[in-house]
């Protein structure tokens, strides 16, 4: 793999991780003295992406924004990954009146037509929109594809399996991936799942499955890469399933009892591991991932500091944009 | 027991559905538990707290999130002879899963000309209040009411909690048990001071069906249920210095609705406030209005709704206050009935 594509999978990885971070701390900042869901400048749920960084970087790398991508209740790092703009999806998660959808929405509800991106916080449901969006990309023939992403616990959703039937059968620009965290919520992949690999289960459907184990990037870039050049040239769907990991809680404020691994999650996490990769192959040295990392905060702070200077939406457009 | 300990014992919304099911699980063995993160974890809202511990995984299962399969798995069940009780962790989620809800479990034991019963119980998360956006704020009680066949009740209170799913669980139909996350008690919430409350220990059944009147006044009458009863509560009592006495009632249930219940309290007072957490048209309030119309009730004032205005409930706190039944906009239509 060349080193500049090595690069920029690790930049992409800091990139996301530097947003996590920035809303972990605000998001906590102000919950206190009794931690409340609804308090503070971030309210409600939130589900942060730290640890799955491979999974959108290694993906999104073979796209551009023609193509489509459909994520989870757990999107930023598919949204950053695909090129959304982090200034409007800061202000979105601060529930400002410049955000994607005008404070409407939050965080499990992005919709950016400039990169067609979309997400849903119920499991599993980004997979029909994702092929409805194909099927506009193919008639339109200009070679842009769909990218559904889901959980491993929402691989069990009766819409993952209609939509897989569905993309094979008329043959749709679409590359299915499925995340396997280990865990949804507290019960654990093995409670869930009846067979060891979703990728198995592309082959009810008459399409390639691929599993992608260690939380590998480049593991990812490689499946992705075949999948991608599969649908945008007419050969139908893919179905890639990356072993990858929650490092943090389902949720902010999920005290994670129920997990025995907690101790060595930390351990896992798989942005030293590839920066120590990347240094030993003389891809980056020290003072460039310094930089890379201060360019990534850099942006962060910035997309948080417009965020948090913009007007918050007025009650009395509390009605609008129900209807076109 | 004395009264005394019944008296002083104050539990929240969580505990109190927890000791329901816990002790009817004691009494009969076909009781059964079964839902996302039921088990380990004690129900994201907290509704099956230990029971994992005590009953095993026998009779408290986690399940794939696959809520056609356990629900209609629970359909089959309770067919079979067992009761179980089914937890759809948000009401929201009720999209994926409604044909075995509306199509099966509800219409089964009029298809079947009575022969072939439901006994189950579906248990789901309702409300907002939170900033959690469009999907996981709704309560959408007047969506399963409007479908005939499942008995619908939604508690206001810790004790109603308990006696209204020990209820539930002995009910031979199948009984949608929708209970607010607001009045649970969670620590992770913002505490409604009146989400603790005295719970008798022994095992009571609420009636399912039966209205109660939750604050006794002569003036208007507010007619709401579960989270609004407590706000109502709160409103009448900052008014009564004003002269206006508010009567507060708690429906209870929506399937069977106690009309009775309303049209005597609103023939007492003349004046009618409807405050509703669902979506205004075409639902509960609605309903509400109707029921006096029909039966002829006087009204010294036009009645009014309090409800979500009929859009998607917005995850910004400026604008998901502004739709909610919040308290200001309580008062206001209070004073305005009172002319
Ligand atoms: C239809 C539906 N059922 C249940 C939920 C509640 N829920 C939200 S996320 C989640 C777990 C999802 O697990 P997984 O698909 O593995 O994604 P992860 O959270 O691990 O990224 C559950 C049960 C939901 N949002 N939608
Ligand atoms: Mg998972």
């Amino acid at each position: 793999m060349e080193d500049k594509t090595r690069a920029d999978l690790f930049t992409t990885m800091v990139q996301i991780r530097a947003f996590e971070e920035a809303i972990l701390a605000d998001y906590h900042a102000d919950k206190k003295p009794a931690w409340d869901i609804g308090a503070g400048l971030i309210p409600g749920e939130m589900h942060l992406s730290a640890g799955q960084e491979p999974v959108a970087a290694g993906v999104c790398a073979h796209l551009d924004n023609r193509d489509a991508v459909t994520a989870t209740h757990r999107p930023h790092h598919f949204a950053i990954a695909h090129g959304m703009d982090i200034n409007k999806l800061a202000a979105e998660i601060y529930g400002r009146e410049t955000g994607l959808g005008r404070g409407r929405g939050g965080h499990m509800h992005l919709f950016d037509p400039d990169t067609h991106f979309s997400c849903s916080g119920i499991i599993a449901e980004g997979y029909p929109p994702a092929l409805g969006q194909a099927l506009a990309f193919k008639r339109q023939g200009a070679g842009a594809i769909a990218v559904a992403v889901t959980g491993e616990g929402a691989a069990n959703q009766g819409a993952f399996h209609e939509s897989l039937n569905l993309a094979a059968l008329w043959n749709l620009p679409v590359v299915f991936v499925v995340e396997d965290n280990d865990w949804a919520i507290s019960v654990p992949r093995t409670s869930s799942t009846s067979v060891l690999s979703n990728a198995d289960r592309a082959a009810a459907y008459g399409i390639p499955g691929i599993r992608v184990e260690d939380n590998s990037v480049e593991g990812v870039y490689d499946a992705a890469g075949e999948a991608v050049q599969r649908a945008r040239s007419g050969g139908g769907p893919t179905l890639i399933e990356v072993h990858t990991l929650r490092l943090w809680g389902h949720f902010e404020g999920d005290a994670q009892a129920y997990r025995p691994e907690l101790p060595e999650v930390p351990g896992r996490d798989p942005i030293p591991s590839y920066e120590q990769q990347l240094i030993a192959d003389a891809v980056l040295d020290e003072t460039q991932i310094e930089q890379l990392r201060d360019e990534a905060k850099k942006r962060v702070q910035d997309a948080l500091d417009f965020a948090k200077s913009s007007p918050t939406p007025d009650p009395s457009t509390a009605t609008h944009y129900v209807f076109a | 027991m004395t009264a005394t300990t019944e008296a002083t014992r104050r539990l929240t919304g969580s505990k109190a559905m927890v000791e329901a099911i816990a002790q009817e699980m004691e009494r009969d063995p076909n009781v059964i538990v079964l839902g996302e993160d039921v088990g380990t974890y004690g129900g994201i809202f907290g509704s099956t707290t230990g029971l994992l511990d005590t009953f095993g995984p026998d009779r408290v299962m986690d399940t794939p999130i696959s809520e056609t399969a356990f629900i209609g798995l629970g359909i089959g069940a309770a067919v079979e002879g067992l009761r179980p009780i089914v937890e759809l962790m948000f009401v929201d989620f009720f999209g994926v899963c409604m044909d075995q809800i509306y199509n099966h479990m509800a219409k089964i034991h009029f298809e079947s000309g009575g022969n072939v019963k439901v006994p189950m119980v579906l248990m789901t998360a309702v409300g907002g209040g939170y900033s959690d956006g469009a999907q996981h704020s709704q309560t959408l009680w007047g969506m399963f009411a409007h479908l005939p066949g499942m008995k619908v009740v939604v508690p206001s209170n810790p004790a109603d909690a308990k006696g209204l799913m020990t209820a539930a669980i002995r009910d031979d139909n199948p009984v949608i048990y929708l209970f607010h996350k607001g009045l649970q008690g969670l620590v992770w919430m913002a505490k409604q001071s009146r989400a603790m409350g005295n719970v008798p220990e022994e095992p009571y059944e609420v009636e399912i069906g039966k209205a109660a009147v939750a604050r006794e006044g002569a003036d208007v009458t507010i007619v709401t249920l579960s989270l609004s009863v407590q706000h109502a509560i709160e409103v009448a009592e900052e008014l009564a210095p004003e002269g206006i006495d508010v009567e507060v009632l708690d429906l209870r249930s929506l399937v069977p609705l106690d009309r009775d219940a309303v049209a005597a309290s609103v023939a007492k007072t003349g004046r009618l406030v409807v405050v509703d957490e669902d979506y205004q048209s075409f639902g509960l309030s609605g309903e509400i209005i109707a029921t006096v119309a029909e039966r002829g009730v006087a009204l010294k004032s036009a009645p009014i709704r309090v409800a979500v205005p009929d859009v998607p409930i917005p995850y910004a706190r400026e604008l998901e206050y502004a739709v909610l039944p919040r308290q200001d906009r309580i008062r206001d239509a209070v004073r305005k009935v009172m002319g």
